[in-house]
């Protein structure tokens, strides 16, 4: 696979810690990377790592196919979780000199911004100062600045957070059709519902090492334990399934079972079968939110 | 380097364009015009006043010699009574004089209702000081006393001449010097103080508005330092300059008008001291030429060296405190030891003055954190060359360490949320790579 990024073997210690122990993670040129883990574990850092910020200790960055070079930050769109604006000055201004510092001229950053500005039907911002806008309205002229230079690679630190749900759907529409437009965008979230709506990879970086990673579903498949939704009539009884949990409404039984691990889908099926009659029968897979859990606090790596 | 161009652009417009920053930069020179001016103007207002007084002599000596002035007039009234007294008449005060005052020095009084204006007292004052002067002389009985009391008053004052390394002779003052060295001082003190301040402010807005790690994902952190220090500074170099033009041309209005007072002799005077004929010269023409003695160009260029290596020094010392803290509340622990660094030099260079080469003067403008304050001081009195040139390496190099120091403090600070750091802290970051 072709991948824009490749980190191999990244350390950095602090004073008093390890952030990073030996990571390793491969980001797929057009695709979204979700970037996950609990607070402190160390995405942070690693982000501040790729975007030159600071320095690794050891191993390596490997950016479009080179060692990242200091001039790599053109390529680069950064939306930090920590971000601010300068206050006092105003919208149209500042966004043209975050953009100056980007490498854009300042008539062809002023022509972009307008063209996003209409898009965010925000243009009479463009003279009032930062200090009046509220913070949702701030993070959209932040998502816009981020995004201006049309880095080749988006590193969006908790995009979501201070969103409205309808301004989160724009941002999240915006960010698959930059990916279409073959933009790499690494995606650092807690978030796991919108990880599963748009993330095609993810990492998972647990106290200072990467735990989990690779492709949604097959991490999700990985996780899979044999178990099943199943629904069968009232008065249906089961012999010699494990039943894991069961509610009835009206006539119908709602199970969650658990299939023995040498079965087959089809054997385990037709064992049912010649007990009762099955209305509904589907794996259960598990969602980013209980892997997320599962790993995190129970240490239960595949 | 592109960018920190940038960054001087953003810091230098932002700050000029701010109303604080016009409204200082137009009202400093009115400020300054008007402390010049007001006094002598309220003295104008005040001399349209007029006031009555009401004189009884009872020795009827010194009511002939007790005109009216413009401003004084005099009504002659035969004895205190009650209709003197009253507080609502016209007089301002009453003059009683009860007996020869050649004899007896109490025996006259000024009474008032309210504060006797001091033009009365000073005019009878000085009538009658000149009566008992003419009294005493007379009772001499030397002939033309007056004449020769007045050629025996004479005024001295011993011209100083300071010998230059190329054996001219220049007039000296040290009043002058003195006055000049404590413009300086204060000019580097209050430029290096109000300007470094306002670096340490930027760099906490950055922080404090979370605008810090956008920031250093396109800039450089010494590129974005740099630029707040450079940018600041061709601030305040703009707003000096503003006033210095603006206060020039202040004083060329007050001096064309002042050229008009002047007669033609002393007109005369001052062009012939320039041509170098010996002429009895004018308070101006010595004025003149004592500033030209002075060699300004190298106290200018001296001054700017100075002025550029003391603030750098100072302005990232700012710069690292402003990226180590987190709230406005936390920077006075921080910014007291710079603080007091900077009145210790102002009061160095202000007790050299008395003594410009006395060993105080020598080492504190030896000393990096202190030299650029104190040097001025000695400047115009002339500080010999091999002594400049170790105070400005010793100050160019501790400034050079100490903005890498800083850089390193301010690397790591600026993107430190959270608790204050103890100095322990802050030595951790110089070390971390």
């Amino acid at each position: 696979m072709d991948n824009f990024l490749e980190i191999s073997n990244v350390c950095k210690r602090f004073v008093n810690h390890v952030a990073l122990d030996n990571v390793s993670i491969n980001v797929p040129r057009g695709k979204v990377f979700g970037l996950l883990g609990p607070n402190g574990a160390g995405k942070t850092t690693l982000i501040r790592i790729i975007n030159h910020i600071t320095m690794a200790d050891s191993g390596s960055v490997v950016f479009d196919g080179h060692l990242l070079r200091g001039d790599d930050v053109y390529n680069i769109g950064y939306l930090p979780e920590e971000r601010g604006l300068y206050k006092k000055m105003k919208v149209g201004e500042q966004a043209v000199y975050l953009s100056r510092l980007k490498g854009l001229s300042s008539m062809e950053a002023k022509k972009r911004l307008k063209e996003w500005f209409e898009k965010f039907d925000i243009l009479d911002w463009w003279d009032r100062k930062v200090e009046e806008l509220s913070k949702g309205m701030q993070q959209k002229v932040q998502f816009i600045i981020t995004v201006l230079h049309e880095p080749q690679l988006l590193i969006l630190d908790e995009p979501f957070s201070g969103f409205d749900p309808n301004n989160a759907d724009l941002l999240k529409r915006e960010i698959m059709e930059l990916r279409d437009q073959g933009h790499t965008i690494l995606f650092s979230t807690h978030n796991m519902a919108s990880v599963e709506e748009i993330c095609d990879n993810i990492a998972l970086i647990d106290h200072s090492k990467v735990v989990l990673s690779g492709d949604v579903d097959d991490v999700k498949n990985r996780y899979k334990d044999n178990t099943y939704y199943l629904v069968i009539p009232a008065k249906a009884e089961l012999q010699g399934v494990e039943i894991l949990s069961q509610e009835q409404k009206r006539n119908k039984k709602y199970l969650v079972v658990r299939k023995p691990a040498e079965e087959t889908n089809s054997q385990f099926v037709n064992s049912l079968t010649r007990q009762t009659e099955i209305l509904s029968f589907t794996e259960r897979i598990p969602s980013m939110d209980e892997i997320f859990l599962r790993v995190v606090r129970n240490g239960e790596i595949k | 380097m592109n960018k920190i161009f940038i960054v001087i652009e953003r810091e230098f417009m932002t700050r000029i364009r701010k109303k604080s920053f016009i409204l200082l930069t137009i009202l400093m020179p009115i400020l300054f015009v008007g402390i010049v001016t007001v006094p002598v103007l309220l003295a104008s207002i005040d001399s349209d006043k007029k006031y009555t007084v009401a004189l009884i002599d009872q020795t009827g000596k010194y009511s002939p010699m007790l005109k009216d002035t413009g401003k004084i007039h005099f009504i002659p009234v035969e004895k205190m009574t009650e209709e003197v007294r009253d507080k609502d008449n016209d007089y301002t005060a009453v003059i009683v004089i009860s007996n020869d005052l050649s004899q007896d020095s109490l025996g006259a009084t000024v009474y008032s209702h309210k504060e006797v204006p001091v033009e009365i007292t000073q005019y009878f004052n000085s009538v009658v000081r000149d009566n008992i002067k003419e009294e005493r002389m007379a009772a001499y009985n030397i002939p033309d006393i007056e004449k020769i009391i007045e050629e025996s008053k004479v005024e001295y004052s011993v011209p100083t001449v300071k010998w230059t390394d190329d054996g001219d002779e220049k007039k000296s003052s040290y009043e002058i010097a003195g006055l000049l060295g404590v413009i300086l001082t204060l000019l580097i003190y209050t430029f290096v103080l109000s300007y470094g301040g306002m670096v340490m402010q930027g760099v906490m807005e950055e922080k404090t508005n979370r605008i810090m790690e956008i920031m250093v994902s396109s800039v450089r952190p010494f590129e974005l330092m740099m630029g707040k220090i450079i940018g600041i500074a061709l601030v305040g170099i703009t707003q000096f300059l503003i006033w210095g033009v603006l206060i020039m041309v202040v004083m060329l209005v007050a001096g064309g008008m002042l050229a008009s007072d002047i007669d033609p002799s002393q007109a005369m005077a001052m062009t012939g001291g320039m041509q170098g004929v010996p002429m009895p010269e004018s308070p101006q023409v010595e004025l003149f030429q004592i500033i030209q003695g002075m060699n300004l160009v190298e106290i200018f260029v001296l001054f700017v060296l100075y002025f550029i290596g003391g603030y750098l020094l100072y302005a990232s010392f700012f710069a690292a405190i402003g990226a180590s803290i987190n709230e406005q509340a936390d920077s006075s622990q921080f910014m007291m030891p710079v603080v007091i660094l900077m009145i210790f030099a102002l009061y160095a260079g202000m007790f050299s003055i008395q003594n410009p080469d006395g060993p105080l003067a020598l080492w504190c403008s030896y000393f990096p954190l202190t030299s650029p304050v104190v040097m001025m001081v000695r400047l115009p009195f002339g500080v010999p060359t091999w002594q400049l040139i170790v105070s400005l390496m010793l100050l160019y190099v501790t400034a050079i360490g100490v903005i890498w120091l800083s850089a390193k403090i301010y690397r790591v600070g600026i993107l430190m949320y959270g608790k204050k750091p103890t100095f322990k802290d802050l030595v951790r970051w110089i070390k971390f790579n």
